[in-house]
């Protein structure tokens, strides 16, 4: 760490867009318009389903971009907010169905997220690197498996079918447009909490284990304990895109927690890059786009073929995603810009 | 230490004693449960002798399969710290190419032979053309095997669809044997034995002898001697003027090229279809965590705990059967998190 320097103090507007960065408020304002030029396809099966799995791999990237933990179980902690909302609210699965009201369910589901993923982390928090890939990934099948056998409370195979989002303020919040800003809103807020909490000391001393982990135990950190709190962070995250998932599909089975879709989250951070959060959401909008469009160009069958080889190509190529591929072009097109003078 | 042990002897029995006796406990009432006619009551709580034994069998022979696929893993990870995630890709990959051999020569064996071979093959070339070029950054590695396995699985389901195949075992090692243990008399007087698959003890059999072979190639020969050097210290190894690489190479080969055997033979015992190779990933990946990674005994300890607890789940509480399996990993982890044979990390 640099120590900070006093710069001269500008007027609050000026340094609150510096905190924030120029980028980041055009970023805003174009996803803010995006639905004024989108049809209904891509507002909801590009804007929001890309936003969804952002949030879910924001949360991974969260844990491994700076923790060091690079855990397989996010999607199943996602999945587990999934389920609660299919138990706690409404289903046409005849099985469980509370019928709550949806301000009840949510803040039940993202807390069982939580708590999941901080079980999780307990788990595997005392092992680190290579070893926390195995034990989460044996934990997400091990998951998957248990759902898919398990009637009394998962509803087994078929899962549950018919959950809808939530009449509110007069709006149903699945309509294209509600739901594009609703992902959105919950995306940005995710996103300006990893932000603020990686600037946080929490994020710093997070930082700090994931370097030194021997160095910091000896200055008087609990590493374990900071990671299950990291984890249970990371799980809220990734139980609110696990509500948003569960509302935008309207049904949850196994197959949503399935090991593909664990797989899948690590390749969108990966593709996407993992030094910063703005990574996961790029990610997930390329994977997405490949998703929809691969289609036409490989035909539905062969899309993991395109998808893993896209991904061997960039871990091989860049090892910080298309970030890292950005970082490292960018120098060369500012000379680029210098040399072409008059 | 040894005053501890002094100090505790005097008081009786030693820890290591008390160990001893209650294994041997244990062995008994095993050797009871098994050979003894079951009274009622037993046959009450444990539903039958039958379907216990069997699951004990089952278990058992299951439990040399997931030895052999997580043998291979485990050595390749203890030499080269990389978490092979394709490793059940291998294993399906052989399967497939276990059940092509056999179906066009006819000769079951050589189906087997061309399992190992082709995919010890295999694995020299992905040490050679990928993993060479990442050497030392482990996530890296890891990441790369999640990206073949994708493409294999995708490949394998191109070439072979979505269909179950089954391998065609000769006639020799078709039918059942009569084990000498007897469920209950007939109310004539004859006694009722338990028939089993001689496929399976022949799995069985295989496993152990491939054990005591990887056993015998890590301690007793020159090469597994570098290897468990390499195991130890890589770098040391190398300074030492031996050419990391072709040992590398080797265990690559010995890894794959297990995977690819354990998939024809297992392919014969069950069958073959698209999302083994996740299975057996997932049962390589609890067996070498409970059983200590990079090490042969630890695969053997966790696939034995592993296929036991599989089978007799599957017959006592079926719905819960894999929470069984995923509750010895996790008490393992809290209590050794480095497995029960590994080294401390």
């Amino acid at each position: 760490m640099t120590l900070a320097i006093e710069t001269p103090r500008k007027s609050r507007v000026d340094t609150l867009l510096g905190d924030i960065g120029i980028g980041q408020v055009l970023l805003a304002v174009a996803l803010l318009l995006y639905p004024a030029i989108a049809s209904d396809f891509f507002l909801t099966q590009i804007g929001g389903y890309s936003l969804i799995w952002g949030m879910i791999a924001l949360s991974l990237m969260m844990l491994a971009g700076y923790g060091g933990m690079v855990s397989l179980a996010q999607i199943t902690v996602a999945g587990l907010a999934g389920y609660m909302v299919a138990i706690f609210g409404e289903n046409n699965s005849n099985v469980h169905g509370f019928g709550w009201p949806w301000w009840v369910v949510v803040p039940i589901a993202v807390f069982v997220a939580g708590i999941a993923s901080a079980l999780i982390g307990a788990i595997s928090a005392r092992t680190d690197g290579i070893y926390t890939i195995m034990i989460t990934l044996a934990i997400a099948t091990a998951m998957y498996y248990f759902t898919q056998q398990n009637y009394a409370l998962f509803n087994g195979f078929p899962g549950f079918t018919g959950i809808r989002a939530p009449d509110f303020l007069g709006i149903y919040w699945r309509d294209p447009m509600p739901f594009y800003y609703l992902c959105l809103g919950v995306a940005v807020v995710a996103y300006a909490a990893v932000l603020y909490c990686a600037r946080s000391t929490f994020g710093l001393a997070l930082q700090a284990l994931r370097d030194n982990p021997r160095r910091m135990r000896a200055l008087g950190f609990h590493v374990t304990q900071h990671k299950i709190v990291t984890y249970f962070y990371a799980g809220l995250i990734a139980g609110l895109a696990g509500v948003l998932l569960v509302w935008f599909n309207g049904r949850i089975s196994p197959g949503t927690i399935g090991v593909g879709a664990a797989i899948n989250v690590l390749i969108i951070a990966v593709i996407g890059g993992m030094r910063h959060p703005i990574g996961p959401f790029l990610g997930a909008l390329v994977v997405v786009l490949m998703q929809t469009f691969a289609i036409d160009i490989v035909g539905a069958e062969r899309f993991n073929t395109l998808i893993g080889l896209f991904f061997l190509a960039i871990v091989f190529i860049s090892p910080d995603g298309l970030l890292g591929l950005w970082g490292k072009l960018k120098p060369h097109l500012r000379q680029e810009s210098l040399r072409s003078g008059p | 230490m040894s005053v501890l042990d002094q100090q505790t002897a005097g008081a009786g029995i030693t820890k290591r004693q008390g160990w001893g006796i209650a294994a041997l406990l244990f062995a008994a009432v095993m050797a009871w449960l098994i050979f003894a006619i079951w009274p009622d009551w037993l046959n009450d709580i444990l539903i039958s002798k039958k379907a216990f034994v069997s699951s004990i069998f089952n278990g058992i022979t299951l439990a040399g399969l997931y030895f052999l696929v997580a043998s291979g893993f485990t050595l390749v990870f203890g030499l080269m710290r990389n978490v092979n995630l394709a490793h059940g890709s291998l294993y399906l990959v052989g399967a497939y190419i276990g059940y092509e051999v056999t179906r066009l020569t006819g000769y079951w064996l050589l189906g087997v032979a061309a399992g190992f071979l082709v995919l010890a093959l295999i694995g020299v070339v992905l040490q050679v053309t990928v993993f060479r070029r990442l050497e030392g950054d482990d996530l890296r590695q890891t990441l790369v095997t999640i990206g073949i396995s994708i493409v294999a699985a995708d490949l394998m389901l191109w070439m072979w669809t979505g269909a179950t195949y089954q391998i065609t075992t000769p006639e020799w090692l078709d039918g059942a044997v009569k084990l000498p243990i007897i469920t209950a008399f007939r109310s004539n007087g004859d006694a009722v034995y338990i028939n089993y698959p001689f496929y399976r003890l022949v799995v069985l059999g295989v496993a152990i002898v491939i054990g005591i072979g990887l056993w015998l190639l890590l301690n007793k020969t020159r090469v597994g001697m570098m290897i468990r050097a390499g195991v130890d210290d890589r770098a040391m190894l190398a300074a030492s003027g031996v050419n990391v690489h072709a040992v590398f190479a080797i265990v690559f080969a010995i890894g794959a090229g297990l995977a690819g055997f354990a998939g024809v033979v297992g392919g014969s015992a069950l069958s073959v279809a698209p999302g083994e190779d996740v299975r057996y990933l997932l049962a390589s990946l609890v067996v070498v965590i409970v059983g200590g990674m990079g090490s042969i005994t630890g695969a053997a300890i966790g696939a034995l705990l592993i296929g036991l607890a599989e089978q007799i789940g599957l017959v006592y509480f079926p719905t819960y059967g894999i929470v069984l399996t995923f509750v010895i990993m996790v008490v393992t982890l809290a209590i050794r998190p480095q497995g029960i044979m590994g080294k401390s990390l």
